[in-house]
């Protein structure tokens, strides 16, 4: 009500374009499950880049330092994010440059689409963006007969192979490398029918496939990792060389970019790039990255856009306990740790952001309510090794906690006949509320014992209690309840220890 | 309502708590102790970790070490800004006096030139010896940015002073108005299975030249 005070747009809007899950994700997950190989190729992979991370991060002496400069530095653009945008804007426009604002992912299609229609090309290239594949961008453009070239090699293999990304680094994760090899010999034209499955040869057939494109481009199109309010400079981090080659050679530059992406100043870059490349691929320094501040003369692209995009960030930021999950810089490091994610890989959470930050991010983006993302702030065992791993300290368990309180709320009083969990928290607020009451529910034990049987386990529960023992046996419950027990060792001190007084033994 | 006032006023809304903007603590290092050879001891380590190759030399050892590393190549490129005595050698060695192409003005070379060239010889704006890092900020004998990036191999040169010890240090000596690139050893990938390779579509070979005075 009071948001509409001084012609202010209500909130939430939320975002559009690859943010929703289809189907439940313990669904999806559970299909995943059954696929041996994709199991083997994301705990190799994950393995591999923990160890690295741990090591890299370990030379730092000041790593929690720079942790917290970058979660103080991120809060703080969130709470001046009007006044930053407006300083980069004026900045990146002051060279040249030229801004655009995108209310959401279609509106950014639209204006992409124009910008390119306007230069007469049907080609772009693109480097490697979660920005331009949330919103489906490529797809967009397919439809308006332009054809948009990935040219990050992850990003190759997975449009190659007309799959979908299910990582945040390396969208080709769940691929090994005998995978990719039999991807290039049956999509690459002109590839050599002997190519080998080592990760070298395979980088140059890509190298190879992607020349003449790059040397021909007219128009690129990118992401941005950072974007510096007080210079109106943005950052691509990259590590093949596709990014300097689209940032470079074609007349034409549009980058999409989230409004969270800023950062208020330069000397921000010293906190961030020390934390990006060694969260991410466990370097000290990523091979290339691309810094440019508008437009520069005789150097590099000379028409230079950049569209702004909120798709679902103010309703995020709207979330006073969700908002921190905008802090995000893509490095994947919690996804990398995910102990969910390394089962189920990317897909099953059906978002373009998978992985711990996915599962806050994409409900947040879309409101708790859409389609199946109710359903991702589950897709965690709470573990916390994700929040130990930002680079920006999110606390991404406290707000998978917080979303789940959201998706219960959100379907409180809606159901006529009362669900099972609705019987069961009533039945439990009852059996808790007073010792009494427990004592009671406790008399039920033996009861359980007879179920479990003479090998001591349950193993089959009635109901939506039956998804406990899907995959594990309940053993039997004990034979007395711990206050019982307690009860009969803590007899109160009795001078006459020969006649306790009935009934002060147990609690009932 | 405009995009631009739509999406601003979203946020305004979305601020409506008024959030303070947290004091940053950088409690981080700004300086790094060590002494110049240090650095470039560990500036060197750091980029044959990378797979580059890195050279030590004395200012009056760069011509004839330049023309070892580029016999046997065919045409490179200079931008115009870079000092032509350290060609020197070359220019005595070279019969047709053609394989050096030098991009500025009047002639500045096409992506299809450059693909042409065998190496390109630039110098730097600084290094960061922690991270093993070369940054390229648009000065004159570091020339545009395609000009290091469409030729297979970059020699790089890097004046000893010029390499600092920890990236905060190296900030201030760069101007953000002007393009960068940082470089970190040639392209390479982690894409297949998170392994790293070296040589993709930047150049796949660097060599750091780093001279003393």
């Amino acid at each position: 009500m009071s948001n509409t005070f001084l012609g202010m747009p209500s909130l939430p809007v939320f975002g559009t374009g690859n943010l929703f899950e289809r189907e439940p994700f313990p669904e999806f997950a559970h299909r995943e499950l059954q696929d041996g190989q994709l199991r083997a190729n994301l705990g190799h992979a994950t393995r591999t880049i923990r160890q690295k991370r741990l090591s890299v991060v370990a030379e730092l002496p000041d790593w929690e330092a720079l942790r917290s400069a970058g979660s103080a530095i991120k809060e703080s653009v969130m709470a001046r994010l009007p006044e930053l945008l407006e300083e980069f804007e004026a900045n990146f426009t002051a060279r040249g440059g030229t801004i655009h604002w995108a209310r959401d992912g279609n509106e950014a299609n639209e204006i992409v689409s124009s910008l390119i229609k306007a230069t007469g090309e049907t080609e772009v290239v693109k480097v490697k963006s979660m920005a331009t594949q949330e919103i489906g961008l490529n797809e967009f453009l397919d439809e308006q007969g332009i054809s948009a070239f990935e040219t990050d090699l992850a990003e190759l293999i997975v449009q190659l192979d007309h799959d979908k990304p299910s990582h945040i680094l390396v969208p080709a994760i769940h691929k090994n490398r005998t995978q990719v090899r039999d991807i290039f010999l049956r999509e690459m034209e002109d590839v050599d029918p002997e190519l080998s499955n080592k990760p070298a040869e395979l980088a140059a057939a890509a190298r190879g496939h992607l020349r003449r494109k790059f040397l021909s481009a007219k128009v690129a199109v990118s992401g941005a990792n950072f974007a510096l309010a007080d210079t109106g400079t943005l950052a691509v981090v990259e590590s093949e060389g596709n990014g300097r080659m689209c940032l470079t050679l074609p007349e034409t530059l549009i980058t999409v970019m989230g409004i969270e992406k800023l950062l208020p100043s330069w000397q921000d870059l010293e906190v961030f790039m020390q934390l990006l490349p060694r969260s991410s691929t466990g370097e000290r320094m990523n091979p290339y990255t691309s810094l440019w501040t508008g437009v520069a003369e005789n150097d590099g692209p000379q028409n230079v856009h950049l569209v702004l995009m909120d798709n679902g960030r103010s309703a995020a930021l709207a979330d006073l306990h969700g908002r921190s999950a905008l802090h995000c810089i893509r490095c994947s490091a919690c996804v990398n740790v995910c102990p969910v994610y390394e089962r189920t890989g990317g897909h099953a959470y059906g978002s373009t952001y998978p992985g711990p930050i996915g599962a806050i991010l994409s409900p947040l983006l879309t409101g708790i309510t859409a389609e199946e993302n109710n359903s991702l702030p589950y897709a965690s065992s709470l573990c916390g090794a994700c929040y130990d791993a930002c680079p920006v300290k999110i606390n991404i368990p406290e707000i998978l906690v917080h979303l789940r309180g959201e998706d219960v709320d959100s379907k409180r009083g809606t159901a006529k006949i009362p669900t099972q969990i609705d019987i069961g928290m009533k039945a439990a607020s009852w059996a808790l509320s007073s010792g009494k009451n427990l004592g009671l529910v406790e008399k039920t034990l033996p009861l359980g014992r007879l179920v479990a049987g003479s090998d001591k386990k349950i193993t089959q529960l009635p109901g939506i209690a039956a998804g406990w023992t899907q995959s594990r046996d309940l053993p039997a419950p004990p034979k007395k309840s711990f206050r019982q027990w307690w009860n009969k060792e803590h007899q109160p001190p009795q001078k006459d220890a020969d006649n306790p007084k009935p009934g002060q033994g147990a609690d009932s | 309502m405009s995009a631009r006032e739509e999406v601003l006023g979203r946020i305004r809304s979305a601020l409506r708590d008024a959030p303070e903007a947290p004091q940053v603590p950088r409690d981080y290092r700004t300086t790094s102790a060590r002494n110049e050879e240090e650095l470039i001891e560990q500036l060197v380590e750091r980029l044959e970790d990378y797979k580059a190759t890195a050279h030590v030399l004395t200012l009056e050892q760069v011509p004839a070490h330049l023309a070892k590393l580029l016999a046997g190549q065919g045409r490179y490129a200079v931008p115009q800004g870079l000092n032509a005595a350290f060609f020197a050698d070359l220019d005595t060695d070279d019969e047709d006096g053609a394989r050096r192409i030098v991009d500025g003005v009047p002639s500045w070379l096409t992506a299809e030139q450059l693909d042409a060239v065998d190496a390109v010889v630039t110098g730097s704006a600084v290094a960061i010896a922690e991270t093993g890092t070369i940054i390229l900020n648009a000065g004159a004998d570091q020339g545009r940015r395609i000009i290091t990036l469409v030729p297979d191999r970059h020699i790089c040169l890097i004046k000893s002073k010029d390499i600092v010890g920890i990236l905060p240090e190296a900030l201030p000596r760069l101007d953000a108005a002007l393009p960068q690139t940082w470089i970190s050893g040639p392209s390479a990938t982690s894409d297949i299975e998170l392994e790293r390779v070296e040589g993709v579509h930047g150049p796949r070979t660097l060599d750091v030249v780093i001279v003393r005075p």
